[in-house]
Order: structure tokens, then C-alpha cells, then sequence
């Protein structure tokens, strides 16, 4: 069978497998209803009390199967059950996945109860410090604390339960994570190192401190009620991101050899760019050169032109600044048919999932050009005359989309935009 | 199959440690065979701290420094060394398409606010309402930045304009062996031509202290050479940034830039680490490096990133036993043990020796480090995780 090659003569690389957990619910089929219903899965935060905090809304994933402990241990649980879909999708054996895993997840520490925890051990009167927290850490009954706080424990154990091949790669580029771990999966591909990469991403940050690190930095909405209408991209009356949680999977084949084994092809990832922005920690460059850059990095990688591009899954954060620069170098790049090229957010609905947001709505892009339908940006209801796209409002609308670009930016500069299509049979 | 792999050298090295800063500081350090543990600020812990450093030199904004924590001012220094000594720094073309992969772990609590925040919640009438007001009243905004995993490579980015990409991997030792890893295998397969390769720690943090000690990890009491630990172990938490230039032969050369070493094979494992799983780990990984470049007794030695942790350190020890004809070096004697970046610095200290030709003398009352008389053309750079991950690396002399 001859092999088949991109324009650029590498491996076609294609799509065999999607799993993912939002707040809309666990697996593609609710996930997918929800989105086309417009729903929203922000609530008011019942998971810890938010008794003086300025935001309490969040895309929490709190269904009974997902219950853990800490935030690394619900990450694990999001990312084990969206695992389960895709490679259940895919076909492939379980518990020995042919390729090796990249991981997005966000950065982990050790969390309050646990600190609680040993600073009662401490046995200290009054005034505790950390020198009191080393003494009683050191006293082996806590030793479950470093695997479960090491960086590296949701990837390791995630390849150890699904059986994927050498050193798992645990990433973080913020909120492109997601997109960063797709990247990976596909180079690898492409190198020829591997058949598949299991690319997965996963975020479990809606705890107090991680919701205070946000809010101290003015990134997240504040309008609390009601909590479905939280998140607005692109709306004029935008005030910040909510914060979101989930994972998503997906299974990366070399097409040769998903069509080897007989494997359904959900869609290709025919592109994905990439360029860091300099400018500075929390805000894009105001002339928008480096996410130009990157969209059109992600144009050549995949052989298009901005011709090409009949939808855009946008990052869409819902804050002032994300939403305004992103629909001013969507415009730059695709040029006076923007007008016609219809641009959504899924943070709409989901809320910013943050380490998960990239993979997440790759996934979602994937089911659009999949049913040929667009999930809408909900709660736009104050059009900003700043913004004039198309950002199919409020409503889903069936459209033809063949070649498809998802962007995720992130704070220190992370850009990663990804094109995808629909597959050859 | 992959089409043949491009040779990749080394041509940058921006290292900063206990022992100095620089290739050559570090070179001379090693020779004297003098470790700067220090027992006391931590103990019991033992601690390598990083000498002092002049930031200005590399982060001329003082605006700059003040936006990270001390492990984010260490690696964008390193960073800038390395930039420096290839002779890219500065260069806006090249920097604006040059890869970057860094290791990182996380930035270091403001142990103030905890410790009060511990202190003042068994006393609280509403401990989560106390627990709120008082991050909300405390916590610096911008601590969250210096934090981040990702916000090394950022400010990398912002400080030498480093921007083709930026990636973070987390995940401790592993991390480091990964980054590099990936960072070879981009440039050989030709998607990227040069990359920044490399991660920081600061190993001068209770927070991180807590974390170790809490898996029984840590040196502790008096300071000893990693092979003299056993048998109840422990490495010694380190302060340290570590960064390479690596770039294909074809780029360097065009750019009449030489190289330091040769780049010639990464491998990584995942071992479960059931008893002798890391022994086994360690002989796959040789056979592939062997694949990629015949490894010949007599000019080739031994940088060990062991930890001095165990049973990893022990069986590190069982498979090198295996290869006694290597002369083994731990860096970790020397300079402690920094997590994410100690593959990356170790990699260094292996292309340094390479260049110099021969090995740095052992230090090891257990005699197990052997003097090495002959030349050094190839040094084969261990890194086993205190907890999970393997690595190895081929690093070989040009000419």
C-alpha cells in the first residue's frame, strides 16, 4: 500500500480516538447535545466555601465518578475516564497503547489540607512555621504526599495504567497546554519515532488558592449571577475568563497505519504553529505580530492559505484584551473574508479549562467538522462594535467546514494555533 | 522509516552552580575536587546553594528581576550564558526562530503568608472564610508569575527574545532528560535547526524540603560523596541553571560557529521501579545508545547524575558495574542535586571534559570513581529520578 504523504512529503497524521469531561458532562455524545443546546456548565462554586471572594462562578467537574481529593488526584480521574473514551474509540488495545503519552497538566503543589495536615503533626503551639512542617514530613507518616505532590505523578501513572511506550512527557505552555500536547503527537509522527501518540490534557485548578491567583490578577469575571451568563466572549460587556475544569484525549495515528488496521478515521491534524511572544508576562503584543505569526505558521505547516480557512475555533477568553486582539489578528491574517468566516468560543459554555482548554476544543473543532455544525458563543448579547466577526451567536448553525484553525494563547507568551480537517476515508 | 538523522553539536553552555559560574569555573571546581555543601542553614538537610550571581549581567531590568523568584532569575541568567558563549545572543533573526524546551518545576510559596495562614487557622471561628481573606489580603498578584512552570521559558523569551518556540515539560528528572531529548530529535529529524535546551532550580527552599522529606529522600546530618550514602541514602537539595545550544552541524557552520561537543544520542525510560527495574532500564537504554555510537572503552567515561538516593543510586551502581571498564564520575557530589535541570548541567560538565580531552579526577573515598589517564573522547551522562525517569545521553568529542 503506498504511504500517504502531506504536501510537505511527512506522514499524514490522523485522528482515531476522542475522549473528553467538561462541566456539560462525561463523553463526547452529552458533551456534543449540550454545546449544540447552547448550554452552559458554569455554576456557582459548591465545592469549597466563597465566603469573600469576588468570584464564585467556575466550570467545576463535579459528577460522582470524578470525586477525588486533591487537585493532581481529580486531574488523574478527568484524564483516566477521557483516556478510556478515546482509546475505547479507537479500537487499540487497552492497557497497551502503541506510542508514547504527552501530557498537559497544570503544575502541581502540595495543597492546604496537606500543609493543615502536617503543621498538626508538628505538634506546634501558636505560631507554626516551616520548619515545623520539614520536622513532621520527615517523620515517614506522610510519605504519600511526595508521590501524589512530584510534578511528574499524573503522567507516570497514567502511562503505567495505559500502557504507553517510553518516558511520558508531562508539558505546560499555560493555556495552550492542550495544543502543545497535540503538537507533540504530531511531530513525533511525523519524525517517524511512532505510529500513535496518546495526546491528552487535563485541569482540575478550581480550588481557593488557584481561583485567588486568577482573581488577584484581574482575569476572571466577576458577574456571579447568574452563573450560566459568566462567561461572554466577544461581547461588548466581557469582563474575564471563568475558570473551567475537564480533560480531553485524543489518539494520533500515522494514517498508514490506522488504515493498516482497519481503524475509522475521525479527521486529520494537517497543521499546527507555533511562535512565543516577548512582549510581556500577561498581555499580547499590541501589534499582534507574534499571534499573526503563529496562525500563519500554522498555515504553512498544514500547506493553506488563509483562503482555506472556513472556521475558526477561537481561544476566546472572555477577557477585554484576549477577545480584541485575537478577532484583530484573525482579520489580519485571513484578510476582508472574515466577515464570512464564522468564529465561536466554547468558553461560552465550558468556561476557560485552562491546561485542558487546547485539547478540549480541538476535540470540539473535530466534532464540528464531523457533523458540520458550529457551536454558538453564547451569552452575546451586547455585540462590541470593536469586534465585528461572526461569532455565530447564541445559536449552532450547520455550516460546510472543511479546513478548520483552533487557537490557544497563553500567559508567558504561549501561541499555538492547530488546523484540522476532516479525514480521507 | 525516519530519514537519516543530521549530526547535532553543541555550541552554547550557560551553567551557574555551587561551584561557579561558567564552563570554566565549573571545570576548575571539579578538578580541585572541593563540594560548597553547606549543613547548617538547612539542617539537617544538606543544601548545595548557588554562589552568588550578578543578575544585572544578563537581566539588565531591574523591572525584569523583580517579576520572577529567585529559580526564574538563575535559569534566564544561565540562559543568557548560553546565548553568549554560541554567539547568538542579541541576534533577532536567529533568536526569533530558535527552538526552546525548558524543564521546570514550580516557583517557591511565600513561607510567610503560609506560616501565618497555618498558625492563625486552628484559631479561626471559619477557617475557609479566614483561609480566603487572608490569600486574598496577602498574596503578592504578580507571585502567581513567578510560579508558573511555564514562566521561565516566558521570561526567556521576554529577557534574550528567544521566540521560535517555547515549550515547558515538568515531571522533575524526567523532564530534563525529555526536553533534551526532544530538543536533539526536532534538530536531527530537521524541523528545527538550533535550539535552547535546558531548566533551573532553587534548591534553597523549605517548601521543597517539605516535599522531599516527606518521601524520605533528602541527605541529611553530615555531607558525604553520593557513593558513600548508602546504605539509607539521600540527595542533597541543590541550587543550580543549566543551559545548551544545541544546533545542527550544517547551521553551526554556516554561521562559522564551533563546536564544544558532539550531541549524539538521548534515550529516556519509564521504569515501574519494581526492585531491579532500573538496573534493566539502564541496559536497554545502553543498547541504544550503542545503536547510535559505538561506545569504546579506553576514551570513553561515566558523568553519573545519580542522586545518591535510594535504591535508585544502588541500582545505578549495579549496572555501571556491568561497564567497569568506564570510569565513573557523580556530579552530584560536586553540586548536588537540582531536579530538572542536572541532566542539562550534567551534559555540560560531559561536553566540557570532552573538550578538554580527558576526565576530572575522582572524588570518592569508596574507590569506586577510578582515575581515568587516557584521553576522553566520549562520556556517556546517567540520570536515574529520585522517584521515576531514566536517561541517558552520548557525548562526544569533535576532531
Amino acid at each position: 500500500m503506498a504511504s500517504l504523504r502531506d504536501k510537505s512529503g511527512r506522514p499524514v497524521v490522523v485522528v482515531t480516538g476522542m475522549g473528553m469531561v467538561t462541566s456539560l458532562g462525561i463523553g463526547k455524545t452529552d458533551n456534543w447535545k449540550s454545546l449544540t443546546a447552547g448550554k452552559s456548565g458554569i455554576r456557582t462554586i459548591t465545592r469549597f466555601p466563597t465566603d469573600s471572594l469576588k468570584t464564585t462562578v467556575a466550570g467545576a467537574v463535579d459528577f460522582p465518578e470524578t470525586a477525588a481529593p486533591s487537585s493532581p488526584a481529580r486531574s488523574e480521574r478527568f484524564a483516566e475516564i477521557a483516556i478510556e473514551e478515546a482509546i475505547a474509540e479507537s479500537k487499540l488495545a487497552r492497557g497497551n497503547f502503541p506510542g508514547p503519552l504527552f501530557l498537559a497538566v497544570a503544575p502541581i503543589e502540595v495543597e492546604w489540607p496537606e500543609r493543615e495536615a502536617l503543621a498538626k503533626a508538628s505538634g506546634a503551639n501558636g505560631s507554626v512555621n516551616y520548619d515545623d512542617l520539614i520536622r513532621a514530613a520527615a517523620s515517614g507518616r506522610f510519605r504519600e504526599f511526595h508521590e501524589r505532590f512530584v510534578f511528574g505523578s499524573v503522567g507516570h501513572h497514567l502511562a503505567d495504567k495505559f500502557g504507553t511506550q517510553g518516558s511520558p512527557i508531562s508539558l505546560s505552555t499555560a493555556c495552550a497546554s492542550g495544543a502543545s500536547a497535540i503538537q507533540l503527537g504530531l511531530e513525533a509522527i511525523r519524525r517517524g519515532e511512532t505510529d500513535a501518540a496518546l495526546c491528552v490534557a487535563t485541569d482540575s485548578s478550581v480550588n481557593p488558592e488557584s481561583l485567588i491567583r486568577f482573581s488577584l490578577l484581574s482575569a476572571l469575571s466577576t458577574s456571579n449571577e447568574p452563573a450560566s451568563e459568566a462567561s461572554k466572549p466577544f461581547a461588548k460587556n466581557r469582563d474575564g475568563f471563568v475558570m473551567a475544569e475537564g480533560a480531553g484525549a485524543l489518539v494520533l495515528e500515522s494514517y498508514d497505519a490506522a488504515k493498516a488496521r482497519g481503524a475509522r478515521i475521525l479527521g486529520v491534524i494537517e497543521g499546527c504553529g507555533e511562535l512565543a511572544d516577548s512582549f510581556h508576562r500577561t498581555r499580547s503584543s499590541p501589534d499582534g505580530k507574534p499571534i499573526v505569526g503563529c496562525i500563519r505558521n500554522a498555515l504553512a505547516d498544514a500547506g493553506l492559505s488563509p483562503e482555506d480557512i472556513d472556521y475558526i475555533n477561537a481561544h476566546g477568553t472572555g477577557t477585554p484584551e484576549n477577545d480584541k486582539m485575537e478577532g484583530m489578528c484573525a482579520t489580519t491574517v485571513i484578510g476582508e473574508r472574515i466577515k464570512h468566516v464564522p468564529i465561536s468560543s466554547n468558553k461560552s459554555m465550558i468556561g476557560h479549562t485552562l491546561s485542558a482548554a487546547g485539547a478540549l476544543e480541538a476535540i470540539i473543532t473535530m466534532l464540528t467538522l464531523e457533523h458540520q455544525r458550529i457551536p454558538p458563543t453564547i451569552n452575546y448579547k451586547v455585540p462590541d462594535p470593536a469586534i465585528p466577526l461572526d461569532v455565530v451567536p447564541n445559536v449552532a448553525r450547520d455550516a460546510k467546514v472543511t479546513h478548520a484553525l483552533s487557537n490557544s494563547f497563553g500567559f508567558g507568551g504561549q501561541n499555538v494555533s492547530l488546523i484540522m480537517a476532516r479525514g480521507p476515508a | 522509516m525516519a530519514e537519516p538523522r543530521r549530526e547535532v553539536w553543541i555550541t552554547g553552555i550557560g551553567i551557574v552552580s555551587s561551584l561557579g559560574e561558567g564552563a570554566e569555573a565549573h571545570w576548575q571546581k571539579l578538578n580541585e575536587g572541593k563540594p560548597s555543601a553547606d549543613t547548617q542553614t538547612f539542617a539537617p538537610c544538606v543544601v548545595h546553594p548557588i554562589v552568588p550571581i550578578d543578575f544585572d549581567k544578563q537581566i539588565p531590568k531591574k523591572g525584569d528581576q523583580r517579576q520572577m523568584e529567585p529559580w526564574q532569575r538563575i535559569g534566564t541568567y544561565a540562559a543568557g550564558l548560553a546565548l553568549e558563549n554560541a554567539g547568538v545572543k542579541g541576534n533577532a533573526e536567529l533568536l526569533g526562530r530558535m527552538d526552546m524546551i525548558v524543564a521546570a518545576g514550580g516557583g517557591e510559596r511565600d513561607v510567610n503568608v503560609d506560616s501565618a495562614v497555618l498558625s492563625g487557622l486552628p484559631k479561626s471561628d471559619n477557617p475557609d472564610k479566614f483561609l480566603n481573606e487572608r490569600l486574598m489580603s496577602d498574596l503578592r498578584p504578580t507571585l502567581f508569575l513567578a510560579q508558573l512552570s511555564n514562566l521561565l521559558a516566558g521570561n526567556i523569551s521576554i529577557v534574550h527574545g528567544v521566540t521560535g518556540s517555547s515549550r515547558t515539560f515538568m515531571g522533575e528528572e524526567s523532564a530534563g532528560f525529555d526536553a533534551v531529548r526532544i530538543a536533539l530529535a526536532r534538530i536531527q529529524s530537521g524541523q528545527s535547526d538550533i535550539a535552547l535546551v535546558g531548566g533551573a532550580h532553587n534548591g534553597e527552599r523549605k517548601d521543597l524540603l517539605m516535599l522531599y522529606s516527606s518521601g524520605g529522600y533528602l541527605l541529611t546530618g553530615d555531607y558525604k560523596p553520593v557513593w558513600e550514602r548508602t546504605p539509607q541514602g539521600g540527595f542533597a537539595l541543590a541550587s543550580m541553571g543549566a543551559f545548551l545550544v544545541l544546533e545542527s552541524r550544517e547551521h553551526a557552520q554556516k554561521r562559522s560557529a564551533s563546536p564544544i561537543a558532539r550531541l549524539a544520542a538521548v534515550v529516556a525510560e519509564r521504569a515501574k521501579r519494581a526492585p531491579g527495574d532500573v538496573t534493566a532500564a539502564l541496559d536497554t537504554m545502553w543498547g541504544k545508545l550503542s545503536a547510535q555510537g559505538s561506545i569504546k572503552a579506553g576514551q570513553a567515561a561515566v558523568i553519573s547524575g545519580a542522586t545518591g538516593a535510594e535504591p535508585a543510586t544502588a541500582e545505578e551502581r549495579a549496572f555501571l558495574a556491568k561497564h567497569a571498564d568506564l570510569p565513573v564520575r557523580a556530579t552530584g557530589t560536586h553540586i548536588g542535586h537540582g531536579l530538572e535541570p542536572q541532566f542539562s548541567m550534567n551534559i555540560a560538565l560531559a561536553a566540557i571534559a570532552a573538550k578538554h580531552g580527558k576526565l576530572f579526577a575522582p572524588a570518592d573515598g569508596s574507590g569506586f570513581e577510578k582515575a581515568m589517564t587516557g584521553p576522553l573522547r566520549q562520556a556517556v551522562v546517567t540520570g536515574v529520578g529520585h522517584w521515576r525517569g531514566e536517561g541517558l545521553a552520548l557525548v562526544e568529542a569533535v576532531n
